[in-house]
C-alpha cells in the first residue's frame, strides 16, 4: 500500500486539487478557461463548479477507498459535460493523465526514493482506474446522446402516424425504449 | 517493415494539454456535427419565394452562394443600418467591458468563446467597421475591423444559429445593446444570399402554406382536437365540444401547433379545451378555435421581419373575419415576443378588436390594452383570483413543481407572477430554482429561436445545461419531480434535455396542471390523470419516496 505517499499527498490536497483543477480547464480556449476559474457561483457556472467539485471527489477516492460508486459520481459530472461539448474523447480525459504529471512535480524529491516511488506505481494504478472508469463514462454519455437523436424522431413518426389512424387500434405496439 | 514506433517519451511531449492562445478573429471556423442544424430544403425557400433556393451543404467549401454575395450582404447591410436605428446603434456603442460575456447559456455551456455575445456581435461589428467607418477603413485590425470574406460569412451562419435570441445577455448590458436584435438582424443578411436552416425554412414555409407550423391541414388539425375530445372523455367521462371558425364568438383562441401534436403538449392542449368547456358550461363563455390561424408561434420571427409580419398577420385576420371581440393566446414562447414588441406596429393598430376585458370576471387587460391579445396564464389566474374555477389540487398532490420561466414571455412581457400564481393555486408543492435563473434572469432551454432539430443535440444538450443544473438543484434539495413551463418549444424540448442531465424530473404545460385539478359538472370519479397515469398509484409512489427521504 502506498500508506506513507498518501500521507504526503493528504498534506498538500489544497494544493493539488487547485493545480489539477487549473490544469482540467485548460482544456478550453483561454477565455473560457479564466471564466470556469474565476466564477464561483454554482448556477452561473455549472462547468466550473461541478468540475471543482467532480475533482474533490475523485481527490477523497485516490487516497481512500476506491469505492466505484463514489469514483463514478466524481467522474460522471465532468464526464457527461465534456461528451456534449467540442472535446473528442481525448481532449476529454487528458485531465486524468494530468494528474500523474502534477503528482510527479510535485513529489520530485520524495519519488527518488525506491519505496516511494514503489508506492507511486500503487498510486498511478488507481489513475487509471480513474481514466478507463472516465472513458466508459464518457462512452455511455455519448450513446445516450444518439438514443435521445433516435428516441425524438421516433416519438415524432410513431405518434404522428398513431393520430393519423395509420396504426391498429388495441396494440400496445409503441416502441419501448 | 512498419513505421518507426515513437517511444512513450516522444509520445508524452506530443501531449498539448493546452489550446493555444490566439486572438479570436485567427481562430479558425471549426464547424462540427451536433453543433449546427442541416441546410434549409430548398423546396421550402422557393415557396416563400426567399432568395437562393438550392441544396447545400455546411461541411462542403463550396456553399454555392451566388456571384456578388459580398456585394448583397454589403447593401442588405447598409439598407438595415439606415433602416433600423437600433442596429446602428448597437454597432457602435458596444464597449467591450464583457458585462454579457458569461451571461450566454451557450457560452456557459459550450466553452466556446465565440459564443460569448459580445464576440457573437463582433463578429458582425468587425465587418461593420470595416465596411462603414472611417478609423475600421483607415486602422483595419488594430481597430477591430476585417473585410467579409468567406470564412467571415461562414462564420456568421455557424455562430448566429448558435444563438436562441432568449436576451438574457441584454439584461446585464450597461448599454441596453439587444444582442438578439443583432442576430435577427445577421439571420435577415443570411437570408439575403440562402444561408438558412431547415427547422427554420420548413416550418415557415408550412405555415405560410397551410397556417401552422407542422403543416397540419385544417381537417388533421381538427381530427387531432378530435382524438384529445375523446381522450378527454375517457379520463373524466366528459364530453367536451371544441368550436371551430364560430362567427360572432367572443374569444378567438390560438396557440402553437406544437401543443396539437407532441407530447407532454397534447396535455396542455387538452388543458386548454376542458377549461373552456368548464367555462363555457358555468359561465357561457363563447371561445372558437380556428383551422386557419392555427399557429400561435412564428419561424418567420428568426428569419427575417417581412417573414414574420407574413405569418403574423393571420391572426388579425382570422379575428377581424371572425368578428370576435379579442384574442386569448396559449402557452408559447417567442408568439409573446412578436405580440408585444412586433405586433402592433407590423399588422397594427387592431382597431376593430375590443380592450379585452374577461366577460367573466370583469377584469379589465389593461396590458394588452394595444395588442388586444391577453395570455392564457393572466386569464386563468383572473378566473381563479375572482373564485371562478371548481379546483382540487389533491390530483397533484403526488407532484413536486418548479417553473422554468421561458424566456420571451418573461424578458418579451415581464409574464412572472400569473404563472406561478396558477401553480400554486393548482398545486400544493412548489419550488423555486435559484434567483440567478428564474424570472428575468432564466436560463434558455437551448432550443429556442429555432434550434430544436435533432442534428444539433450536443448544441441543445450543452446550451441546456444551465437550466438544467438548476433543476437538478431543486431536484436534490427538494425532491422536485415536475418541471413546469409555458412554452411549446419547451414542452418539445426539455423532456430531452432532462432525460440527459435529471432523467428523474418531467415536463408540463401549466393548463396541464390546472386541467388536473380541475372539476368539471357531471365528471366521473377521476382515478388517472390526463396521462392517463393512476392517481392512487402515484399518490402511493410519492407517500414511498417521502418516507425514505
Amino acid at each position: 500500500m502506498a500508506e506513507a505517499l498518501i500521507s504526503l499527498i493528504q498534506k498538500k490536497r489544497a494544493t493539488i486539487v487547485s493545480k489539477w483543477f487549473d490544469s482540467t480547464v485548460q482544456a478550453y480556449p483561454h477565455d473560457t478557461a479564466v471564466f470556469l476559474k474565476s466564477q464561483k457561483d454554482q448556477f452561473a457556472n455549472p462547468v466550473g463548479s461541478s468540475t471543482r467539485q467532480g475533482i474533490e471527489t475523485l481527490m477523497d477516492q485516490l487516497v481512500g477507498e476506491m469505492a466505484p460508486d463514489a469514483i463514478k459520481a466524481g467522474l460522471d459530472p465532468i464526464m457527461r459535460i465534456r461528451a456534449v461539448q467540442s472535446l473528442s474523447p481525448a481532449r476529454a480525459t487528458t485531465f486524468i493523465f494530468a494528474l500523474k504529471q502534477i503528482l510527479r512535480e510535485l513529489f520530485r524529491k520524495e519519488l527518488q526514493e525506491a519505496d516511494m516511488a514503489r508506492q507511486f506505481f500503487d498510486l498511478e494504478a488507481r489513475i487509471d482506474r480513474f481514466a478507463l472508469d472516465g472513458f466508459d463514462i464518457y462512452m455511455g454519455c455519448r450513446e445516450r446522446v444518439l438514443d435521445l437523436k433516435a428516441n425524438e424522431m421516433r416519438n415524432r413518426t410513431f405518434r404522428a402516424f398513431k393520430r393519423a389512424g395509420l396504426v391498429a387500434e388495441g396494440t400496445d405496439n409503441e416502441p419501448k425504449e | 517493415m512498419a513505421e518507426k514506433q515513437p517511444t512513450p517519451k516522444e509520445m508524452l511531449d506530443r501531449i498539448d494539454y493546452q489550446p493555444p492562445h490566439v486572438d479570436w478573429m485567427e481562430t479558425p471556423l471549426d464547424i462540427r456535427k451536433g453543433m449546427y442544424c442541416y441546410a434549409a430544403n430548398p423546396k421550402s425557400v422557393a415557396t416563400l419565394g426567399l432568395p437562393n433556393a438550392r441544396p447545400w451543404n455546411p461541411l462542403d467549401a463550396d456553399w454555392k452562394l451566388p456571384e456578388n454575395w459580398q456585394q448583397i450582404i454589403h447593401e442588405g447591410f447598409k439598407e438595415r443600418l439606415e433602416r433600423f436605428r437600433s442596429v446602428k446603434v448597437f454597432m457602435d456603442i458596444c464597449v467591450r467591458c464583457g458585462a454579457c460575456a458569461d451571461k450566454c447559456h451557450y457560452f456557459i455551456g459550450t466553452g466556446d468563446p465565440k459564443n460569448m455575445p459580445v464576440l457573437r456581435a463582433e463578429l458582425l461589428r468587425s465587418v461593420y467597421r470595416n465596411d462603414f467607418t472611417r478609423l475600421g477603413k483607415l486602422l483595419g485590425k488594430a481597430n477591430g475591423a476585417r473585410p467579409l470574406t468567406l470564412d467571415v460569412l461562414k462564420e456568421w451562419w455557424y455562430y448566429l444559429f448558435q444563438c436562441s435570441e432568449c436576451r438574457r445577455c441584454s439584461l446585464f448590458c450597461p448599454y441596453g445593446i439587444d444582442t438578439a436584435e443583432i442576430t435577427i438582424f445577421g439571420r435577415e443578411l443570411l437570408n439575403l444570399v440562402g444561408l438558412n436552416i431547415d427547422w427554420i425554412a420548413t416550418p415557415v414555409s408550412n405555415c405560410y402554406m397551410n397556417g401552422n407550423h407542422l403543416g397540419i391541414q385544417p381537417h388533421a388539425f381538427k381530427d387531432m382536437l378530435d382524438f384529445f375530445v375523446d381522450d378527454i372523455e375517457e379520463k373524466t367521462g366528459v364530453k367536451v365540444a371544441p368550436k371551430y371558425m364560430k362567427k360572432g364568438a367572443d374569444i378567438l383562441f390560438i396557440t402553437p401547433s406544437g401543443d396539437v401534436f407532441a407530447d407532454p403538449g397534447t396535455y396542455t392542449a387538452m388543458g386548454y379545451m376542458m377549461l373552456f368547456h368548464y367555462l363555457e358550461e358555468k359561465y357561457g363563455l363563447d371561445v372558437t378555435w380556428s383551422t386557419y390561424a392555427s399557429e400561435g408561434g412564428n419561424f418567420g420571427f428568426f428569419t427575417s421581419h417581412e417573414t414574420m409580419k407574413r405569418l403574423n398577420a393571420k391572426m388579425y385576420a382570422e379575428a377581424k373575419r371572425l368578428g370576435v371581440k379579442w384574442i386569448l393566446g396559449g402557452e408559447c414562447g417567442h408568439m409573446w415576443r412578436v405580440i408585444n414588441q412586433y405586433m402592433d406596429t407590423m399588422n397594427g393598430p387592431a382597431d376593430f378588436l375590443d380592450v379585452p376585458v374577461n366577460p367573466i370576471t370583469g377584469t379589465r387587460f389593461e396590458s394588452a390594452r394595444s395588442t388586444k391579445m391577453v395570455h392564457i396564464t393572466e386569464f386563468t389566474a383572473d378566473l381563479i383570483r375572482n373564485g371562478k374555477l371548481d379546483l382540487d389540487p389533491a390530483r397533484n398532490d403526488h407532484l413536486k413543481v418548479t417553473y422554468h420561466d421561458s424566456c420571451n414571455p418573461s424578458r418579451g412581457m415581464g409574464l412572472f407572477e400569473e404563472p406561478r400564481y396558477v401553480i400554486n393555486n393548482v398545486c400544493k408543492h412548489f419550488y423555486e430554482m435559484p434567483a440567478n435563473t428564474i424570472r428575468e434572469q432564466t436560463f434558455c432551454c437551448g432550443s429556442g429561436a429555432g434550434l430544436n432539430a435533432g442534428e444539433n443535440m450536443e448544441l441543445r444538450l450543452s446550451g441546456g445545461l444551465p437550466r438544467a443544473n438548476a433543476v437538478k438543484h431543486v431536484h436534490e434539495k427538494y425532491g422536485v419531480n415536475m418541471l413546469a413551463c409555458v412554452c411549446a418549444i419547451d414542452r418539445a424540448a426539455l423532456p430531452t434535455l432532462m432525460d440527459y442531465w435529471v432523467p428523474e424530473v418531467q415536463v408540463t404545460g401549466v393548463h396541464e396542471l390546472v386541467a388536473n385539478a380541475l372539476n368539471l359538472p357531471g365528471q366521473a370519479e377521476r382515478t388517472t390523470n390526463l396521462r392517463g397515469e393512476d392517481l392512487e398509484e402515484l399518490k402511493a409512489q410519492a407517500e414511498g419516496e417521502t418516507d425514505e427521504g
